[in-house]
Order: structure tokens, then sequence, then C-alpha cells
């Protein structure tokens, strides 16, 4: 399998504080990886600074063949951002908030009008795209974020927590659809999650991030097994992993974007 | 095990095919502010809400100050001369508020989303000020009809008219970007009221927007002659009224406001990514 995305000793400081400390990781091709981890691990600023919005502080990354840190442009050309936050634009329609961000990724304008609906269709959003998005439940708008961010066809997705806040039944829509994405269209995805039945049913292989390193990497089943207890789940890894660290992580900042996520999810 | 190379063939069949240069980055610009065009089509509220603030201007302080005839505008009547003013103020209003909404964009991760595609920084930034103008048009046409009633000396030339356009998008520019600078350094909705509400007052009084900078005491012309508003409202008073004339030059007032649009742009591209982090 030839690899789609690899870091370097992928290093970001804030201050004092050491957010993600020389990560090297690769994933292959067509590969769903997750990175998972408490809150304040790291997933999240790997993720911005995968997705060339956050400069790393050393180290460096390669994303579908291209230096991060030299080629920002063509990153920026072959990936799809998911943010943590419900980032779709309530003032517009569904089918606004994808024709700017397909304008945005330069799709021709000839082009637009099918490759909106071809998303539209892909997320089974068809019947509301007239509809403004402050209309939408919580799992219609992450299905929109979703076709959003592959409207273009990127090589490599970045998805930061897809599934928080939504109940079980918009989660297992949003799990279908992220299999689908690789299935028919071959991309490789990074998601971070915190819930690790999501990493188990959708992740080719995960990392265990804690305080910024990674403490675990491997196939759900080959960790699970490392283990040696009967019927361990990727729960008891994650324990194992973390340790105590479990209760203590997360900013003030964090936490109160995540509240704020839940609220407008109602 | 290998990636490919950057010189490799697209890998998924519909890999857009970029534009050139010039042509892609004013077509960005653009989408900016399609965009914003089509939130107020969903939304009109605050453009009529923002239209009493001049209305007022015009309507109270303006006749009033016609009638007492304190202020000496020489062969225009005092309603003549604030009318551009109150254009300017309104843009100014319109445009140092105009960096909320990417405080608002960042909260909501909107912001990430664009600086994640391969648009240019600066079309971003661009784009934002042709929002702003977009806005400011529309204040245009609510004072462009109470003049109308209350009178006003209008130049109707078609150029005259395209000229206060311009005017209009180079001083929405200018104020706008600024306003983006201030909000990418402080990075929160409280924090940035404060500072434009301390900003703008300055601003609008220390120009020539209601009264003609030669009334002011030394120190307070000094401060109009480096404030860019006064050189939005010498252009437009020159183009929006019959028979007016610069005090500067129309020409030398586009090219500072072009120059310091320029200078904001290249700044406010520099700290645009940063309210990602």
């Amino acid at each position: 399998m030839s690899i789609a995305l690899e870091t370097f000793s992928l290093t970001r400081r804030f201050g004092s504080l050491t957010a993600v400390s020389g990560l090297s990781l690769a994933v292959g091709a067509g590969e769903t990886f997750g990175l998972l981890g408490p809150n304040g691990a790291g997933k999240t600023t790997t993720i911005k600074m995968l997705a060339t919005l956050l400069p790393a502080t050393s180290g460096g990354a390669s994303v579908a063949g291209f230096d991060l840190r030299r080629q920002p442009g063509e990153v920026r050309r072959v990936i799809g951002y998911v943010p943590q936050l419900l980032s779709a634009d309530g003032t517009l329609t569904g089918r606004e908030n994808l024709e700017i961000l397909g304008l945005l990724h330069d799709i021709p304008r000839r082009d637009l009008h099918r490759r909106v609906d071809e998303a539209l269709e892909f997320m089974g959003l068809q019947d509301f795209g007239g509809r403004l998005v402050r209309e939408y439940s919580g799992g219609m708008i992450r299905r929109l974020e979703v076709a959003q961010s592959m409207l273009h066809r990127p090589r490599v997705l970045f998805l930061d927590e897809p599934t928080t806040g939504l109940d079980p039944v918009a989660r297992r829509t949003v799990w279908q659809l992220i299999r689908r994405l690789r299935e028919d269209f071959g991309m490789t995805i990074l998601l971070t999650t915190h819930l690790m039945e999501e990493a188990d049913r959708l992740c080719r292989r995960v990392a265990i991030m804690n305080r910024g390193a990674v403490a675990a990497i491997g196939t759900p089943a080959g960790l699970k097994k490392g283990l040696r207890k009967p019927k361990a789940t990727l729960d008891d890894v994650f324990i194992r992993c973390t340790g105590s660290q479990l209760e203590s992580g997360g900013t003030y900042h964090e936490i109160s974007r995540t509240r704020r996520t839940a609220r407008r999810l109602g | 095990m290998r990636y490919p190379g950057p010189g490799a063939p697209p890998a998924a069949s519909g890999d857009p095919v970029p534009p050139d240069g010039a042509i892609r980055f004013v077509g960005k610009t653009l989408v900016m502010a399609e965009l914003e065009i089509r939130k107020l089509s969903h939304d009109a509220t605050e453009l009529v809400t923002r239209a009493f603030q001049p209305a007022l201007w015009l309507l109270v302080f303006g006749q009033v100050f016609t009638r007492i005839r304190a202020i000496p505008t020489g062969e225009f009547r005092y309603i003549d001369f604030m009318t551009p003013g109150i254009l300017a103020q309104s843009v100014l209003f319109v445009s140092i508020f105009y960096g909320i909404s990417i405080i608002w964009e960042r909260d909501l991760g909107i912001v990430h989303k664009f600086l994640a595609s391969p648009t240019p920084r600066a079309a971003l930034v661009l784009g934002k000020s042709l929002s702003a103008a977009v806005r400011s048009f529309t204040q245009a046409v609510f004072i462009y009809i109470l003049a109308l009633l209350l009178g006003v000396r209008i130049n109707w030339n078609p150029l005259a008219l395209l000229g206060v356009l311009v005017v209009i998008v180079l001083g929405s520019a200018v104020f706008s970007t600024f306003s983006l600078i201030i909000a990418c350094i402080v990075k929160s909705r409280e924090r940035f009221m404060g500072i434009g509400q301390v900003l703008t007052m300055p601003l609008f009084f220390a120009s020539n927007a209601i009264y003609p900078i030669s009334l002011m005491p030394g120190w307070l012309q000094v401060f109009s002659r480096v404030n860019p508003l006064t050189y939005e409202v010498d252009a437009l008073r020159a183009l929006m009224l019959e028979g007016a004339v610069s005090a500067y030059g129309i020409g030398w007032d586009i090219a500072i406001l072009l120059v310091v649009v320029g200078v904001f742009t290249w700044i406010a591209a520099a700290v645009y990514p940063q309210v990602a982090y």
C-alpha cells in the first residue's frame, strides 16, 4: 500500500505547553485511520496542522505527496476538512453552503450544479437543499458538512470528531457515509474521536494519543489482543494507555466549544 | 512504501483544474461578495434598521443646522454640504464593525474551512471588503432617496454616480480591512465591540464630514489630514454635488485611499490565518 499521509516528528507548542510532541505516523492510501485520546491529547492540534491551519513548531509532514511546510497551497487542493465545530452557515441554504465552498475549491461554475446535486444525493439531503441550514437537525448539518468537504474529491479527508453531539441514529448514518466515502472514492480518511465504538467500527488502524504523543498504535483487534485479557475492548486499551489522565484533560476553551456545539444541536 | 511525488497525476478523476492566477484571484474575491449578497437576500432586516441612523442625521441634525446657518459652507446650503459626509459616515459604520463577522465565522468554524481551501488569503480579505461595500451600496441608495426629498443639489451625471460607487468601494475597503485586522488580533466579540466604539466617533468627528476642517483647532486639523475618512468625504463631496470642487483633488483622494487599502489588505492577509489557531 502506498502512503497518503506521513508525519515526521510533528511538534506544536503553545508557550510552555507542548500540545503535540514529536508525532510520527504513516497512513496508507485508502486507509481510515483514527486518532483517539482524551480532551487535550493533541488530536485537534494535529488535524489543524495537517490541514494547513496551524504552523508546526518543528517537524513536518507530507500530505498526498506534498510537503506541508513548502507546498501548503498544493496541500489545500487535495484535502477536505470538517472541523470539530458545526460549521455550516445557518443563514444560507444547504445548496448555497455547498456552492460557496465548491467555488472556493476551484470547481468550475459549469460543473457546480451537477456536483452539488450529486453531493446532496450522496448525503441523502436532496429534498433539503433549498432550506436554510438553521432549520436543519444536527445530523443533517453534519452530513452537509461532510458533503462540503468531499465536493472537490479530496484525496485525504480530515474529520475532527465527526459524530460528537449527535444522537445514536444520526451517528450511525454518518458512519455509513464515512464508509462509503472510502469504498466509492478510495479516500484516505484521518478522523479523531473519543468514542471507542466509532474507532472500532470505522478505522483499520488507530493511534491512541496522550499528552501530545502516541501511546499505542495498531489495528483495533491487535491492540485488544495485546492486553491479554479475555473480552478486552478498545475502552480497556484506552484506559491502560491514558491512565488517570482521562478526567483531567480539556482546556476551558475546548470545553466551552464542545458545549456550544452540543447546544446548537439542541 | 512510497507516496506519489508532487508531480504525480491527480488520483481522483474529478480533481479540479485551477485557472490562472489573476483570474482565479478576482473570481475568488467575487465568490466572497456573492456569499454576502445571498445572505442579504435571505434576511435584509439589518439593512433597513441601519438606514435609520443616516436618516436621523440628515432629517434632524441637518435640518436644524441648515436653518441656523452656524457653519460656513460657502455657496452650498448646510444640508448639501453634509449629505456626502453622512454617506461616508454610513460607509464607515457598516465597515468598521464588519470585522465582527470574522469573529462570528471563527466561533462557528466557517473561517477554518475557508482557510483550508486553496483560496489566496488576500482574496478572502478583499472579498470581505467587497461584501462590506455591497452593504454600503444599499445605504447609499437610501441616502440618495432622502437627498432627493430634501432637495440636495445632486449631480446625476452617470460618470459622477460611477465615481461615487468607486469611492464607496474604496472607503468600505479601508475601514473593513482595518476592522478585520483588529478582529484577527482581539478574537472576541466583546473586546472588538469596545474597540470599535472607541474608534468610530473620533474618526467621524475628526474629519470634514459635517464641518470644514478650517474650523478646527490646529492639532485637530493635523489629525484630520491623516484620517482616510477626510479624503473619502472630499472625493464624495466633489462627485456627489452639482458644481462642487474637491479640496485636495479627486485623483489625489483616490490615490491615498488606494494606498491605504493596499497596506491594510497586506497586513490583514498576514494576520487572517491566525483567527483559526
